[in-house]
């Protein structure tokens, strides 16, 4: 069953059609990838999906109801979370606190109730921080729970925001390039990670450039270029599309 | 008619006001919130000289010592901050307003005053079209031309300024290009403040000056800054005059305790319907083009 | 747990204060700083908005005032004539409203304090919403502007209405009887009661605000400073935040000018210009933009001394300077946020050090 289901998916800046009458599917508990060239529209596509733009034209289902055009914090409360391409963490929270929004839309005290501190509020209060720590540890980060989440490295910066992305136990995950400034080591956690996490029963959708990982993990590809689709399939068939390998090598061999 | 030329009046004086938040705008991407103060030092420095040199002297060195306020702005409290938030400037600069005005109560105290009338006095006027206007509205009118004109062959014409256009359109580039992005900077520091002063200057037998006046001068010629598209300077002087005439038009319909209300509604009312002004477009807004 | 503590202090100040003051036989001393205490409300809440979901506001002043000129304007002849005599009989009748004269012996009606306090709350928390649900749209330079604008639209309202009093303001406020045995009035025998209710209000708001900016809804707040984008994206709806923390702290404020204006028996425009919005937003600065203790701190001191009149007639420039160097110098304020921070982490924290 398609737990997301895009169609016909439009949106232009000005006089450039950054995403083009795209549609695709992705299925409940796989993993599929969205790959394409610098400025092919892949992040544009996110931010469509995600409710950070407005679209243009097309449809978005998401588990059978349209999340088309709604803002992102519903979308958000629909059951999607995302990473972005360039890390936005909260830089004047604790890596601690920055999970802890992650669980934003699992948890419920309102604004009187948190002034209040009501019983409820404070029980809530120890059960995110608990899921947080449990997360911490889930990506290795637990010794820098209470370091400002502004001065990690880059990798551990990169750690947090999956690991708030993932607090709100999402049912789809986007992730937008999560192994963009790892090491070689740190793309094969990375990589085991997202297994690890489809396997519990999270749903991903992931743009990346790295192609090894990319066709190691992902169960099936999108292959964008200048903001329209030009393949799909599962890795070894979009591997050898003469079209993809065209949009890769240059463009004068699509002709020949 | 009376209306529409006091609104010109007034309103080109804010358009000056706008065109120098515009300068240090392209240049740094700071509002300046000192801006109003620049005119306010233009015309106390001018009144202070010019009971002991003539007038056209007064008024230059005036300008001259204004543009060095500026300078020491830029150096002491601009230069070397990098990367400041955009609340810090702000809170910065409305700092620095608030120390320029209170050095100057101190310096002159709270009195009103005014320079002398360029050409004649009070109860001189010149007959244009019918209507019989102070010479002094025509000052202000060919200076704020004037300075549009200069301002416009400066940064067209000259070096100086084509880089100072380089650096708003995209600082990495320019100073990639050997342009000196820092000194452009210090330029437009120095560049507003004389703008502002001499604005200051010619206004200051109509509408005299005092210490506190720098404020709200300083939000209407914001209200046309934003009004115009903030960064053009053409849109800066429509929405200048604009603004002018609005304001003399309410004070015929509402009590003049309300002049400034209508102004700032307007200014709320643009912030929240059409913040890229009137003329900036909405993609054409990053495009920074003098 | 050491939030109460720290609360608990913050009481036990309040406490050794008067005592300190009665001893040296300096009780007035206990006036100015029972006007520092409302003017800390106001610092309070735009604490709030400013430092902890980083939304300026350049217009808090007017929020104070509309709280003060709603107290004066309800308990002096303003209202009597604003009324007229038919109306004013049946508020009378209805026991909406008891009659009286004002200090010149003029007819002057009094809105009891049951209803007025809600009033003026409902007249901020009102247009809070009006002015935030379109201006906290706004960014930088441009909701700095707006809030500007707005503080001073409102301040030349008051300064140009009859029904304010125009420049003058309106004094010969009444004080109001909040409860048997306590009446907020400047009167010389009211003194310790005034103050011990002006702190009982801070410190009400501080165990408020505290609360907030330690659980989820601060942690919401928190995260739209830090990026609008990935708060939105985590799921908080960010314009109802914003406008929640800019309605309350509008109240706040309100509240500290309602108080204020029964203890002083009057209020001026000036209490609504941007000299004073300017200064609250440099007491939050120096006090460490996202630092409630500092805040108040700063600002009950910063206050204290301004009533006192130790800056004489630079009362201003001090401010200006302050703001100016602190945000060249000090961005993150004074206070080491570090040290104070640590009081309030520790709730969040203690689960994780079992
Ligand atoms: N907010 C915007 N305004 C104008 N143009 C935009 C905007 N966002 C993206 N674009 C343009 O849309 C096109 C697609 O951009 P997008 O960021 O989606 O590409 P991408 O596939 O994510 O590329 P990359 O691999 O470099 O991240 C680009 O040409 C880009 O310049
Ligand atoms: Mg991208």
């Amino acid at each position: 069953m398609a737990l997301l289901e895009v169609n016909n998916l439009c949106r232009s800046f000005g006089g450039l059609r950054a995403v083009n009458n795209v549609s695709f599917r992705v299925n409940t508990g796989t993993i599929k990838a969205v790959i394409g060239p610098n400025g092919a529209g892949k992040t544009t596509l996110f931010n469509l999906i995600a409710g950070a733009l407005k679209p243009d034209g097309g449809s978005i289902l998401f588990n059978g109801r349209s999340i088309y055009g709604l803002p992102p914090f519903r979308v958000a409360a629909a059951g999607i979370s995302r990473t972005f391409q360039n890390i936005k963490l909260f830089g004047n929270m604790t890596v601690a606190e920055n999970i802890m929004v992650g669980r934003h839309t699992r948890s419920g005290s309102g604004f009187a109730a948190s002034m209040l501190s009501l019983p409820r509020t404070r029980r809530e209060e120890r059960e995110i921080a608990e899921r947080a720590a449990e997360l911490a540890r889930l990506f290795g980060i637990e010794d820098v729970l209470d370091a400002g989440a502004a001065s990690l490295d880059f990798g551990r910066q990169r750690a947090v925001e999956f690991a708030r992305a993932l607090a709100s136990e999402p049912q789809l995950l986007l992730l937008d390039e999560p192994a963009a400034g790892l090491n070689i080591y740190e793309t094969n956690e990375l990589a085991k990670r997202i297994v690890r996490i489809r396997d519990m029963g999270i749903t991903i959708l992931l743009i990346e450039h790295d192609m090894s990982l990319v066709m190691d993990i992902s169960d099936e590809i999108a292959v964008l270029s200048y903001g329209e689709k030009i393949a799909e399939g599962p890795p070894c068939n979009v591997r050898n599309n003469p079209q993809v390998i065209a949009v890769y090598l240059g463009g004068d061999v699509a002709q020949d | 008619m009376q209306y529409l030329l006091s609104g010109i009046t007034t309103g080109s004086i804010y358009a000056i006001v706008a065109i120098g938040f515009n300068i240090i705008y392209n240049t740094t991407g700071i509002i300046n919130f000192a801006q109003g103060e620049f005119l306010m030092l233009g015309g106390m420095i001018s009144i202070s000289l010019c009971s002991v040199m003539p007038l056209p002297l007064a008024i230059a060195l005036a300008v001259a010592v204004t543009a060095a306020v500026g300078y020491c702005i830029e150096l002491l409290f601009v230069r070397w901050i990098h990367n400041p938030t955009v609340l810090r400037m702000v809170v910065m600069t409305i700092g620095i307003s608030i120390l320029i005005r209170e050095i100057a109560l101190h310096v002159w105290d709270e009195k009103v005053r005014s320079l002398p009338y360029f050409t004649g006095n009070e109860v001189t006027s010149v007959s244009i079209l019918g209507a019989r206007i102070s010479p002094q509205i025509l000052w202000v009118l060919g200076t704020c031309a004037l300075i549009v004109v200069l301002l416009n062959l400066f940064y067209g014409r000259t070096l100086l300024g084509k880089a100072m256009r380089a650096c708003s359109a995209n600082r990495m580039a320019a100073s990639l290009c050997g342009i000196n992005a820092g000194r452009m900077v210090t330029v437009s520091f120095m560049l507003s403040a004389a703008i502002g002063a001499l604005a200051g200057c010619v206004i200051s037998p109509m509408t005299q000056t005092q210490y506190d006046c720098g404020t709200s001068l300083a939000i209407k010629g914001f209200t046309a800054a934003i009004f115009g598209g903030l960064g053009s300077s053409s849109g800066a002087v429509i929405a200048g005059l604009l603004i002018g005439v609005i304001e003399a038009v309410s004070i015929s319909v509402l009590p003049l305790a309300y002049k400034d209300a209508v102004t700032l509604t307007l200014l709320l009312l643009i912030l929240v319907v059409r913040p890229s002004g009137l003329f900036g477009s909405r993609e054409a807004g990053a495009l920074k083009e003098f | 747990m050491k939030r109460f503590v720290a609360i608990g202090a913050l009481a036990a100040a309040v406490i050794a204060l008067h005592l300190l003051f009665a001893a040296a036989g300096a009780e007035y001393l206990l006036v100015q700083l029972t006007m520092a205490a409302y003017y800390a409300l106001v610092v309070i809440g735009l604490c709030l908005l400013m430092g902890y979901a980083g939304q300026i506001s350049l217009g808090h002043a007017a929020f104070f005032a509309l709280g003060g000129y709603t107290a004066a304007v309800l308990s002096t002849n303003s209202f009597t004539q604003l009324m007229g005599a038919p109306a004013l009989e049946r508020l009378v009748h209805w026991g909406l409203v008891t009659a009286g004269t004002d200090a010149y012996g003029a007819a002057a009606h009094q809105v009891p304090v049951w209803l007025s306090l809600p009033l003026a709350v409902a007249a901020a928390a009102a247009v809070a919403l009006v002015i935030g649900i379109p201006v906290l749209k706004l960014k930088g330079h441009y909701l700095a502007m707006a809030t500007l604008g707005f503080g001073t639209i409102l301040y030349r309202i008051f300064l140009g209405t009859r029904l304010f009093g125009e420049a003058d303001g309106i004094s010969s406020v009444r004080p109001c009887a909040l409860l048997p045995g306590l009446t907020i009035g400047g009167d010389t025998a009211l003194r310790t009661q005034n103050y011990y209710f002006a702190w009982a209000l801070v410190l009400l708001a501080m165990v408020l605000s505290l609360n907030i900016v330690s659980s989820r809804a601060g942690r919401a707040l928190r995260s739209i400073h830090g990026s609008e984008e990935a708060a939105a994206a985590m799921g908080v709806n960010t314009a109802r935040y914003k406008l929640y923390v800019f309605i309350l702290s509008a109240v706040f404020a309100a509240v500290g000018g309602f108080f204020m204006t029964h203890f002083n028996g009057g209020i001026g425009p000036a209490e609504a210009g941007i000299m004073k919005s300017v200064r609250y937003v440099a007491i939050v600065a120096v006090g460490g933009m996202a630092n409630l203790w500092g805040s108040l701190l700063i600002g009950v001191l910063l206050n204290f001394l301004s009533l006192r009149g130790i800056f004489g007639s630079y009362d201003d420039a001090v401010f200006g300077a302050l703001l100016v160097f602190i945000m060249a110098l000090a961005p993150d304020g004074i206070l080491r946020r570090e040290f104070l921070h640590r009081i309030m982490r520790v709730r969040i924290r203690w689960p994780f050090s079992k």
